[in-house]
C-alpha cells in the first residue's frame, strides 16, 4: 500500500504544556482556517454537529469558591496503535510511513465504526455537505480538500505542510530542520503550550519534552500508544 | 403428538391450505394497503435522508450509531426463529414442528432482508455499500479484514443465502402440486420454482437428505451471524461493550425475540387464515416453554453481565452502567426487565395462565424488551465515553421514527405477499406416504 519502503524518515509528534495553556482557543480558530473546517451555527452546534479537529476540554478542580479551571486541548492523538484502523472495513484510516493516523476521504463510506471506538473521540462526521457563510466560501486553504457529505475526518497534524517542508527540503538537498513543520495550531498559539516535531530526532524540542519528567499522554492505559504528549506539573 | 390433524384427511388438508391461496377478502386488502402505504412512506423518509444526508438522523457525535444499528440487531435477531424451531426440531424429528416450520422460516428470510438494509440505511455514503463487499477494488486493494463488519457483510450474505435455500427446499414438493392445479401467471411461477419436481423415490431421497443437511448447516450459520452481530460492539474498546459473553449473549437474545415473533406470526395466521386445525395449543403450550426457558437464558446472561460490571467498579464502566440503572436510560432498563422476565415468567411459567392469548401477550412483551435491550446496548455505551468532556444525548428524528415504522409494516407487507402465494404450512409432510425410511 506504500510506496515508501524504507524505514520512515520522520516520526512527527506534539508535545502540548498543559501549564501554559490559557484556553485562548487561537488553536481551534487556526485549524478551522488552515483545513477548510465546516462552519456550524448555534442549532447544529448544540446538537452535537459542531466540528474542530482541536478543542479544549475544560476540567473544574476544588469545591466551590476555590475553583480552578484546567484546559487540555485535545486533538487526534495520532496512536501508533489507533483503535480506530483496525475497525475500518475500507481501509479509509492508516497509518501511513511516517506513522500518522491518515484518513481517506475518497474511500470512506461512512460506517462511523472508527469514530465509535476512538476513545479520544476526536474523529468528526460529514452529516451533510459542507456549507460556508459568505465570504467564507472565497478563503478555503487550497492545499486542503474539501469533505463531501458523509464521510468521517480528523486533526491531519496538517499533514499539507510536513509534505511541503519535506518537499523544500529535498529540493535543497538537506533535512528537514526542528521547527520546520509548524500545524496551524501550533503556530498560533500564543502562550508557545504546543511543540511539534519529529520524535525520531533524540535532540528535536518534541523529544526532549516527551521524555520529560513532566510528560504523560491521554489514556495512556489503553495502549493505544499516542504520540501527542501532555506536560503538566506533578502537583 | 398433533392429534387433531391425524382425524383429517389429506384432501381437507390439501382444502384448507390452498384456500387462503386464492381471493382476497376486504380485509386482507386493506391490511395490503395500509401496510404499503407504511412502506412507501419508510422508503420516502429514506430517500429524503439519502438526498439531504445522514444528519436528517437524530445521530450526532458522540452517540454515531442510534435507531438503524438498534433495528439492524433487532431484526437480525428475530430472524433466528425460523433457525431455531425449524432446523433444531428438524435435526431432532420432533414431530409436532411440522405446522410451524414454514412460517418460521419466512420469518428468518424476511427480517434478514429487513435487518440486512440497515447497515446500507446507516452509511454516510449509502450508494457506495458496494465497497464492502469481498473483492478488490480498480487499485486492487481488498477491503478490510480485520473490521468486524466485513465479518458481517459476509455473515448476513451467507445467512441470507442459506436461509433462502432453507426455505425454499420443503416449499418445492408443494409448488408441484399448486402449479398442476393453478392456472396464467402462477401455473408458470409454480413450474419454474418446482424444477421439474415429479416426486421420483430419488427425488424425495435427495430432497430429504438435503434438507437434514441444509438444517445442520444453517443452524452453525445462525448461531455465528448473531456471534458476528455482537462482536460489532464487543471488538470496539467503549465502555460496557467490550465483553467476552456478548457472542453468546446476543444469540440468546436473538433466539429468545425470533420465538416471540413466531409466537405473533402464528396466531395472526391462526386467526386471520382458519388454521385453527393445524396450529393448535399444543403447538402455542410447546413454544411458549420454550419462550420461558430463553427468558431465563436471557435473564442469567444479563445478570451476568451486570454483575460482573458493577463488581469490576470501573468508573469508566460506572458510568454507562449508572445511566442505564439509576440515570435517565433506568426507565427504559426495568421496562426491559419486566417485559423481558416478569411478564414471560408469570404468564408463562404458571401453566394455568399458559394460553394462546397469554403466549402472543407474552410474546408482544417479549420483542419490546428486545428492542430496548438492543437500544440499552447501543446508545448509553455511545453518551457515556471515556472522557467526561465528550458526552453528548442522542434523540431520533421524524426520519428514523419513519424508517423503523417501516420496517415493521414492511415484514407484514412481505408476510402477507408470501401467504397468497405459498400456503404457509407445509402441505407435503401431512401427505401419508412420504415419511423415510431410514
Amino acid at each position: 500500500m506504500n510506496d515508501n519502503n524504507q524505514k520512515p524518515q520522520h516520526r512527527w509528534g506534539m508535545a502540548i504544556d498543559l501549564d501554559r495553556c490559557t484556553g485562548c482557543q487561537a488553536c481551534v480558530a487556526a485549524c478551522h482556517a488552515e483545513n477548510n473546517l465546516p462552519i456550524s451555527d448555534p442549532q447544529s452546534a448544540a446538537k452535537g454537529r459542531a466540528v474542530h479537529w482541536i478543542r479544549v476540554d475544560r476540567y473544574y478542580e476544588g469545591e466551590f469558591p476555590d475553583v480552578r479551571l484546567k484546559y487540555m486541548p485535545v486533538l487526534c492523538q495520532q496512536c501508533d496503535e489507533a483503535p480506530c484502523e483496525p475497525v475500518c472495513p475500507v481501509y479509509a484510516t492508516y497509518k501511513n510511513s511516517e506513522g500518522l493516523n491518515v484518513q481517506v476521504y475518497n474511500r470512506c463510506v461512512g460506517t462511523r465504526y472508527c469514530a465509535n471506538n476512538c476513545p479520544y473521540s476526536v474523529r468528526f462526521f460529514n452529516w451533510f455537505d459542507p456549507v460556508w457563510p459568505a465570504p467564507l466560501d472565497l478563503q478555503h486553504n487550497p492545499d486542503v480538500s474539501i469533505r463531501m457529505g458523509g464521510v468521517m475526518e480528523k486533526c491531519t497534524f496538517c499533514i499539507q505542510r510536513i509534505k511541503r517542508a519535506e518537499t523544500d527540503a529535498k529540493n535543497e538537498k538537506r533535512e528537514v530542520a526542528d521547527g520546520e513543520v509548524q500545524p496551524a495550531c501550533v503556530q498560533s498559539c500564543p502562550a508557545e503550550a504546543m511543540v511539534f516535531g519529529d520524535l525520531n530526532d533524540p535532540e528535536s524540542k518534541v523529544s526532549h519534552l516527551a521524555g520529560s519528567g513532566r510528560s504523560t499522554r491521554l489514556l495512556e492505559e489503553l495502549g493505544t500508544e499516542p504520540k501527542v504528549f501532555y506536560l503538566k506539573r506533578a502537583t | 403428538m398433533a392429534t387433531a390433524i391425524k382425524t383429517v384427511s389429506y384432501e381437507e388438508v390439501r382444502g384448507d391450505l390452498w384456500r387462503p391461496l386464492s381471493g382476497a377478502s376486504s380485509r386482507y386488502i386493506i391490511t395490503l394497503l395500509i401496510l404499503s402505504a407504511a412502506t412507501l412512506w419508510g422508503l420516502c423518509a429514506w430517500g429524503y435522508q439519502l438526498r439531504t444526508g445522514i444528519g436528517v438522523a437524530g445521530i450526532r457525535r458522540p452517540v454515531f450509531w442510534g435507531f438503524y444499528l438498534v433495528n439492524f440487531v433487532f431484526w437480525i435477531g428475530i430472524s433466528h426463529a425460523g433457525t431455531l424451531i425449524s432446523a433444531i426440531l428438524r435435526l431432532t424429528d420432533a414431530d409436532w414442528r411440522k405446522p410451524v416450520t414454514r412460517a418460521a422460516e419466512a420469518i428468518t428470510v424476511f427480517a434478514l432482508m429487513i435487518g440486512g438494509m440497515f447497515p446500507i440505511i446507516h452509511l454516510g455514503r449509502a450508494w457506495l455499500f458496494f465497497w464492502l463487499f469481498p473483492y478488490p477494488n480498480s487499485r486492487l486493494l481488498w477491503p478490510n479484514f480485520r473490521s468486524p463488519l466485513l465479518w458481517d457483510v459476509t455473515a448476513i450474505s451467507t445467512y441470507l443465502t442459506g436461509s433462502t435455500i432453507y426455505l425454499f427446499l420443503p416449499l418445492i414438493p408443494d409448488v408441484a402440486q399448486l402449479a398442476k392445479r393453478a392456472t396464467g401467471w402462477r401455473q408458470r411461477l409454480y413450474r419454474t420454482l418446482s424444477l421439474g419436481w415429479t416426486g421420483s423415490d430419488q427425488q424425495w431421497h435427495a430432497l430429504e437428505r438435503a434438507m437434514k443437511l441444509m438444517a445442520a448447516i444453517i443452524l452453525a450459520v445462525a448461531v455465528s451471524v448473531h456471534t458476528v452481530v455482537a462482536w460489532d460492539f464487543s471488538m470496539a474498546i467503549a465502555p460496557m461493550w467490550h465483553s467476552s459473553i456478548f457472542g453468546p449473549y446476543f444469540v440468546v437474545g436473538a433466539i429468545f425475540s425470533g420465538i416471540a415473533a413466531l409466537l405473533i406470526v402464528m396466531a395472526i395466521i391462526r386467526k386471520a387464515m382458519h388454521l385453527e386445525q393445524y396450529l393448535t395449543p399444543h403447538h402455542f403450550n410447546n413454544l411458549a416453554k420454550l419462550l420461558l426457558l430463553m427468558s431465563l437464558l436471557w435473564l442469567y446472561f444479563t445478570f451476568a453481565e451486570y454483575l460482573t460490571s458493577w463488581y469490576g467498579n470501573d468508573p469508566k464502566e460506572m458510568n454507562v452502567f449508572g445511566a442505564r440503572t439509576r440515570g435517565q436510560f433506568a426507565p427504559y432498563f426495568w421496562i426491559m426487565v419486566f417485559c423481558n422476565f416478569v411478564v414471560p415468567f408469570v404468564l408463562l411459567g404458571v401453566r394455568r395462565l399458559r394460553t394462546i392469548r397469554t403466549a402472543t401477550i407474552a410474546s408482544i412483551t417479549v420483542l419490546i424488551g428486545m428492542w430496548l435491550e438492543r437500544f440499552l446496548i447501543i446508545v448509553p455505551t455511545l453518551s457515556f465515553g471515556r472522557l467526561p468532556a465528550t458526552w453528548g444525548q442522542y434523540a431520533p428524528t421524524w426520519v428514523e421514527i419513519s424508517i423503523t415504522t417501516a420496517t415493521f409494516a414492511a415484514m407484514g407487507l412481505l408476510y402477507l405477499l408470501f401467504s397468497k402465494l405459498f400456503p404457509i404450512v407445509s402441505i407435503w409432510e401431512f401427505e401419508p406416504h412420504v415419511e423415510p425410511d431410514d
